[in-house]
Order: structure tokens, then sequence, then C-alpha cells
């Protein structure tokens, strides 16, 4: 399981695209907010730890066709199969991996990025920490939806409708500790909520994607 | 006797075309004795007015979009568990059903809010996650038709359908977290004090078992055009062959 987290990882860095390209799309998001709402701080200090939830959140959903596609496209994905590994095991690290490639880097540029969006001082933390907390979900759900549609041939577009849904609850728990982390609210209690959803998916979903990774490859 | 005869496509086929034209008629007969009597013979409320008339679509619209999904959660465990192929289909046939309902539920209820709230649409819990579960069938349609072999697309929908069920729950409760809500609470709860006023109950049981008649109705249509469609297919393909 190392050794194939640790084969993931190379291949995202050094087959370039996947490893920078998140983060770039995050930079830009975050970017062309400014131009479509205005300037104005104010505006923009209220609607920043939203505008960042939702940033990371396409730049995740981005790279998710990634995930299985070249495996599926050069057969090691069907190697992968046959291997001693169980299938639910290969789908949590194809998570991980993807998580440590696209989450993380997302994670640690978010605060630069509050910087400009004027993000209240009180709200860093918040969002480092609600973003830490929910990519990992992001991730997951991510790869299931990936795992779905990995025989496709346009799957990308499917991929989008198929997954944005299953990510509202944790963009509506995730978004709103950093909103009130950044209003200096308690954030106990979303806090709570999207630990919960990150876990239980963690837990849970890689028994589906599993499922559904074998149906494909049958 | 059992329920799993009905597994055989044959015997589906015919079953529910004896059924059909009944439960059709049934179908009509309720959802026109039940908005003629809401709309003409139904006094207007004292606070809505006459808007309150949209009722007796709003209400059965929902109820029956919510309906069609838990239908849907059922034939795809069904088909995940026994594997019968009427169950898969009878799902596929469901799913623009709920889907249209959750459209008439939306746009009847922006009808409404529009002169009781003042506006067409409000981030309230209710609408929301109306609107989310609209998004789901959105998916799980696209899932079905996206895939070219029929069993591979059976077993993800049917996967889709279970884990979309789980985070739809989800949402639910994401969403009455996330916003206060302009919508009412329930009110047609049996065991409530505060309902609905018999004047408006009993057209709404006509409508609502007219609106359940023809999601039945429409299922048995559909699944039997499923079924139908499939075997010219596997007609083609043996000719093809040979």
């Amino acid at each position: 399981m190392i050794a194939l987290l640790v084969r993931d990882l190379r291949l995202a860095v050094r087959a370039g695209g996947g490893f920078g390209l998140g983060l770039a799309f995050f930079l830009i998001v975050t970017v062309l907010i400014p131009f479509g709402v205005g300037p104005e701080t104010g505006l923009l200090s209220r609607i920043a730890p939203g505008v960042l939830w939702i940033g990371a959140l396409l730049a995740c959903l981005l790279s998710l066709d990634r995930i299985f596609a070249l495996d599926w496209e050069d057969g090691s994905l069907d190697l992968l199969a046959t291997a001693p590994l169980p299938m639910e095991g290969i789908v949590t690290i194809k998570a991980l991996a993807h998580w440590i490639t696209t989450g993380l880097p997302l994670v640690l540029a978010a605060p630069a990025l509050g910087v400009l969006l004027s993000l209240p001082p009180s709200g860093y933390l918040w969002v480092l920490v609600s973003l830490a907390l929910g990519t990992p979900a992001l991730s997951v759900i991510g790869t299931f939806g990936a795992a779905l549609t990995v025989g496709l041939k346009r799957g990308g577009l499917l991929l989008s409708i198929l997954v944005l849904p299953l990510y509202v609850p944790t963009l509506i728990f995730g978004a709103e500790v950093a909103r009130r982390g950044a209003e200096g609210l308690a954030v106990q209690t979303p806090l709570l909520m999207l630990a919960g959803i990150s876990f239980g998916t963690l837990a849970l979903l890689p028994f589906a994607s599993a499922a559904v990774l074998r149906i494909n490859l049958r | 006797m059992s329920i799993w005869e009905y597994a055989n496509p044959v015997k589906f086929i015919r079953t529910t075309d004896r059924l059909l034209p009944g439960v059709s008629m049934a179908a009509v007969l309720c959802l026109v004795t039940g908005l003629v009597w809401g709309y003409f013979f139904t006094p207007d409320d004292y606070r809505q007015g006459a808007t309150v008339k949209i009722i007796y679509l709003h209400v059965p619209a929902a109820l029956m979009a919510i309906n069609a999904w838990i239908m849907m959660l059922v034939t795809s465990l069904i088909w995940i568990i026994r594997r019968h192929h009427v169950s898969a289909l009878a799902a596929r046939a469901a799913a623009p059903v709920g889907a249209t309902f959750t459209v008439i539920a939306l746009a009847t209820g922006a009808l409404w809010g529009q002169p009781m709230w003042g506006t067409w649409w409000a981030w309230d819990p209710r609408l929301t996650s109306f609107l989310i579960l609209f998004l789901f069938y959105l998916g799980y349609m696209a899932l079905w038709s996206a895939i070219e072999n029929d069993d591979t697309a059976a077993d993800l929908t049917s996967i889709l359908c279970l884990v979309g069920s789980v985070f739809a729950l989800l949402s639910r409760y994401a969403v009455l977290f996330w916003n206060q809500g302009l919508h009412q609470g329930a009110s047609l709860s049996m065991d409530k004090e505060e309902n609905v006023a018999d004047v408006f109950w009993y057209p709404l049981l006509v409508c609502i078992a007219g609106f359940v008649l023809l999601f039945v109705a429409l299922v048995f249509l559909r699944t039997q055009t499923e079924i139908r469609a499939r075997r010219s297919r596997a007609l083609l393909a043996r000719e093809g062959r040979t």
C-alpha cells in the first residue's frame, strides 16, 4: 500500500500537470472573484471564506478524473485489481494520493489567497482548519465519482454533475466553520459536523467506490 | 405465488397490461375529481385568498417527488441483492417521472411564494433541499444514459442511488442547519393538532391519490417500454450476428 502511495505521488509530481494545475486554478478563481463583484474591501472580506471554499472545491473537482483515468488507459488498474491488495485499500490510497497532491497544497495556499480577499485576521486559522478537515472528504467523495465514470470516453462533465451534489453537505459545514470563524462566532457545532462528514465518508465511501470500480473492471 | 414472479419480464408485462387501463382511468378520475373539487368547490382561504388552491398541485407533486426517489432506492436495492432486471428498469423508468414531479413542486412553489412571501425563490431549507434532490435526479439520469452496457449501467446507477440517498439526507439536515426557513412546517401529519382544515383536506387527499396512481401508471408504462426496447435491441443484435 505504501508502495502504491509512493508510486502515485511520484507519478503526480513527475508527469506534470496535476500537481500545480489545481493550485493555479485556485489562484485564478480567487483573482477573478474581485473582478466579478468589485474591489470593495468590506464586501470581499465578508464573502472571502465562502469564496475560498468554492475555489478549493472547484480546484479539487478539476483533478478528479486523473485519479483513475491514466491507470485505466495503460491497464495498470487491471493489474492492481488482480494484486493481493483489497480494492478498498487501493481506492483509499488513491484518494489519499489525490488529497496530498491537490487538497494539501490548497489548504496551505488558502491563507495566502485570503490576503488577496482581505479575509479578517480572525478568519485565517478557521479557514485553514476547515479546509484541512474538509478537503479529505472532497477527495474521498471525488474518488467515488471518478470510479463511477472511469470507463467513459467523455466522463469529465458527467463526473462534475455526479460529484457536485454530493459535495453539498461538506461545503455547507466547511464554509459555515470558516464564516463563523471569520466573524468571531462559536464554531464548535459546524466543526464537529464537518469532522463527522469527513471521517464518515473516509470510513464508508471506499466500500462503495471499490464496488463501483469492480463493476467497471468486469 | 410470490412477488418475485414479477421479475419475469413476460409475466410483468402481462400483469401490468391488465392493470394499466384500470390504474390510468383511476388516476384520471381522481385527478379530475380532486382538481375540480379543489378549484371550484372549496372556499378561498381568508388570508391567502385563491392562491391556497395551488396546494392541490404543489403538495402531491412534492410528496411524489420524494416517494419516487424512495421507490428508486428500493428497486435499486432489489437489483443489487437479487438481480432482477425488471427492478433495475423500473428504477430507470421512475427517475424522469420523479424529476418532473420535483420540477412541478418547485414551479408551483415559486408561483405560490410570489404572492405570499413576495418572492419567487428563497434559500429556505425545504426549497433548497428540493433543488438538491433535482440535481440528484439529473446526475442519476445522466449516468444511466452515459453507459452503453445495460448491466453495468444498472449496477452503477443503483450504487449511485444508494450513496446519493445518504448524501441527500445529509444535505437535508445540513441545509436545515444552514438557513432559517420561510416554508411552513408539516401540516398534513396524521397525529398533529394543527392541520389543514377539512374543506381543503378531502379534495387534497383525492389529488394525492390521483398523483400516486398517475405515478404508478407512468412507471408501469415506462418500464414496459424499457423492457420492449431492450428486447428489440437483443433481437437486432442476434440478427446482426447470424
